[in-house]
């Protein structure tokens, strides 16, 4: 089953003509990924990729059907675009873009809750390198062969630390049912607990991976969250041990300015609620084999 | 971006925040004019820095003449403070503010934050005024008044006046002081701030409101729709290195340690540096080149690194997604071919065209030292480390 989206997701590119969205396109149809259309605003009627470019998210989605979208639009643009793929009523949304100001961020949260929770959009990042359902479907920048399909969902701030543990799980033989990168800002589409919840009803999820950093309250509101609504095994890693306070580290919400904030008091907050934690970033794979043989 | 106190003063009173009167100075000829211009008998001399709890550092000089001002920014000027925000390193005063004397009745705190939890703008007040909003929350955590604000709608009236009533204010002075705090928030929302800080707000022997400090800091992303708060930034009161590498498209902070790195992504440099120190080293720095890192980045990084006398092992740790490994390697054996470097180097590569990549790297004439793993490349980055002090 997977979660976010299917062999079945029909995707549209929004910056879809652009040199990275055109780029990044190509990869995810070369992964199988089922490319229907892109958006890009006065370009509508031409063919791009042998593809049909639309004016509108919502043409986009009248004429494919499509219901899960792609963000390769420029930061200044970014949160107006997010807004018309909710608009347009399409589910899934992963928004690559680095550099979305906060306050547009905001704006966007707002401006979705004025559908209902079961018709709103899922937006997954900005800052991020987007969703995978390994051999089914791939709607971001991540390089698709190092993920085995499999049974462990992960869930992740940062791109390429995802990576590592994607690669340190298949080089064990462990696969996984979708991943997940929520991205790095200080205020993200959807955070842990949000996808927390969709892989506990998904029957192909067996455990899930958390793979977190300093900055902000999400990991503690999943740890949260997860002692009481979540039964399948988590295994976390935070990042940022030796990140010093008050400083930002890359990401722009990778930094501890309050308590519970730090790598150390996170990882406190998770194994309290029952998570087992993985010492390090070089044992993410290896933690996450000895779960799976528990269980 | 970080800016100074008059000029988040001056951003104050444009929304209709009550400051007291002052003026820029850059010596003690111009401190002493300014005394002069202001008139009256008392005067406040304050240091320019990117800090707070610049009192307690010895920023903050009362003079009682004109001649006290002149000695006042004398002593100031080009002086280092250190405060518990500057690091130990402290920040260098090039300007300094003259400002009228105020007649303090009461002070107050006033914060406005982004709330990560709520995904709002959170109004934090609190009637002990003076004191850090982290030694308010520790010793009187119950004075703190906390109204989220919803920022579809922006902060009502009826909002700032609750503060101002639970603040304790007399009638005459609520009115003064809501449209205080509103200024505040509309100062927040309209320049896209992350963080603004009255602290102390106070009313005055008259009943005026007053922001008598300010701190604000802005959103870095938005900075490209604010030209003019873009052109408050001060570079002196940055970490020379940092701003440098920004400058360059590089994401670095400077730290203690002597094992230098060089890897993509945040996340993973974050968790290289935690692994350097599992296997018993420090790392001396943070440093993210991104994504796409062409050799163009690696000889900008290799130049901050290894110029760092405090840097003596090198540790590359790129995991190539979109960016393959063979671009990488071939962008460090051009970056090598352009300059020198003397520390030990270790490099681990990993993800797309791994193999091609390593090739690359043992084809060239570079000498480094070969890891698998992020824990290999941290084990070996501490071995070559202890073998040079052997």
């Amino acid at each position: 089953m997977a979660i976010l989206i299917t062999k079945e997701s029909k995707i549209i590119i929004q910056g879809f003509t652009g040199k990275i969205g055109t780029f990044h396109a190509e990869e995810m149809m070369e992964y199988g990924t089922n490319v229907v259309g892109g958006v890009t605003p006065g370009k509508g009627g031409q063919k791009h990729l042998d593809r049909p470019v639309f004016n509108t998210v919502k043409d986009a989605v009248e004429e494919t059907g499509a219901d899960a979208s792609i963000l390769f639009v420029p930061p200044a643009f970014a949160a107006d675009s997010a807004m018309e793929a909710a608009d347009a009523g399409i589910k899934t949304l992963v928004a690559i873009t680095d550099g979305i100001p906060a306050h547009d961020m905001i704006k966007v949260k707002r401006y979705m809750r004025r559908y209902k929770a079961e018709d709103r959009m899922t937006m997954v990042g900005p800052n991020c390198a987007g969703v995978i359902s390994p051999g089914k479907c791939m709607l971001g920048i991540m390089p698709g062969h190092i993920y085995k399909e499999g049974n462990v969902g992960v869930i992740g701030r940062s791109g390429t630390l995802g990576y590592e543990a994607a690669q340190q799980m298949k080089d064990l033989g462990i696969g996984i049912s979708t991943s997940v990168g929520i991205g790095g800002d200080p205020i993200n589409g959807s955070a842990f607990k949000d996808h927390l919840a969709k892989f506990e009803k998904d029957d192909e999820t067996k455990a899930i991976v958390m793979i977190g950093e300093i900055g902000g309250p999400q990991e503690a509101e999943a740890a949260e969250y997860a002692k009481n609504n979540i039964s399948k095994p988590i295994i976390a890693y935070i990042a940022g041990l030796t990140a010093p306070k008050g400083k930002r580290m890359g990401h722009a919400g990778a930094i501890v300015s309050s308590h519970g904030e730090s790598a150390a008091e996170k990882v406190e907050i998770l194994k309290k609620a029952g998570i087992t934690i993985a010492k390090n970033p070089s044992v993410i794979g290896e933690t996450v084999e000895t779960v799976l043989k528990a269980l | 971006m970080n800016i100074h106190e008059y000029q988040a003063k001056e951003i104050l009173s444009k929304f209709g925040v009550s400051i007291p009167k002052g003026g820029l100075a850059y010596s003690p000829e111009n401190a002493k004019d300014r005394a002069t211009e202001l008139g009256g008998d008392l005067w406040v001399v304050k240091a320019q820095i990117h800090s707070g709890a610049r009192g307690k550092a010895g920023g903050i000089i009362v003079c009682k003449s004109e001649q006290e001002v002149s000695d006042a920014a004398n002593k100031l000027l080009g002086k280092t403070l250190v405060t518990h925000q500057t690091g130990p390193e402290g920040k260098t005063v090039q300007r300094i503010y003259v400002e009228e004397g105020t007649d303090i009745k009461k002070e107050f705190y006033l914060g406005l934050v982004f709330d990560r939890s709520t995904e709002s703008i959170m109004v934090v007040a609190s009637s002990e005024g003076g004191m850090s909003v982290e030694e308010i929350a520790q010793e009187k955590p119950e004075s703190l008044i906390k109204t989220k604000i919803e920022a579809a709608v922006g902060m009502q009236a009826f909002q700032a006046r609750e503060i101002a009533f639970k603040l304790g204010l007399e009638a005459k002075a609520i009115n003064r002081c809501a449209q205080a705090i509103l200024g505040a928030y509309k100062a927040f929302s309209t320049s896209d701030a992350t963080m603004v800080e009255i602290n102390p707000l106070v009313l005055t022997g008259d009943d005026h409101v007053v922001a008598l400090d300010c701190k604000m800091s802005f959103d870095d992303n938005a900075l490209f729709r604010n030209p003019e708060l873009a052109e408050l930034r001060d570079k002196s009161q940055e970490d020379p290195k940092e701003t440098y590498a920004a400058d360059r498209g590089l994401n670095y902070i400077p730290l203690d340690g002597d094992i230098g790195n060089i890897i993509n992504g945040a996340g993973l440099a974050m968790a290289s540096m935690d692994m350097i120190q599992l296997a018993g080293g420090q790392p001396a720095n943070f440093l993210d080149v991104g994504g796409g890192a062409t050799p163009e980045k690696f000889v900008k990084a290799f130049k901050l690194i290894s110029g760092d006398p405090k840097v003596k092992v090198i540790l590359i740790n790129i995991f190539a997604g979109i960016n393959r490994c063979d671009w990488v390697a071939q962008g460090i054996v051009d970056a090598l071919n352009q300059i020198n470097i003397s520390q030990p180097l270790v490099i681990r590569l990993a993800g797309t065209n791994v193999d091609e990549g390593i090739k690359i790297l043992k084809d060239s004439k570079i000498k480094y030292i070969e890891a698998y793993t992020l824990e290999d490349a941290a084990n070996k980055a501490v071995k070559a480390l202890k073998e040079l002090e052997e």
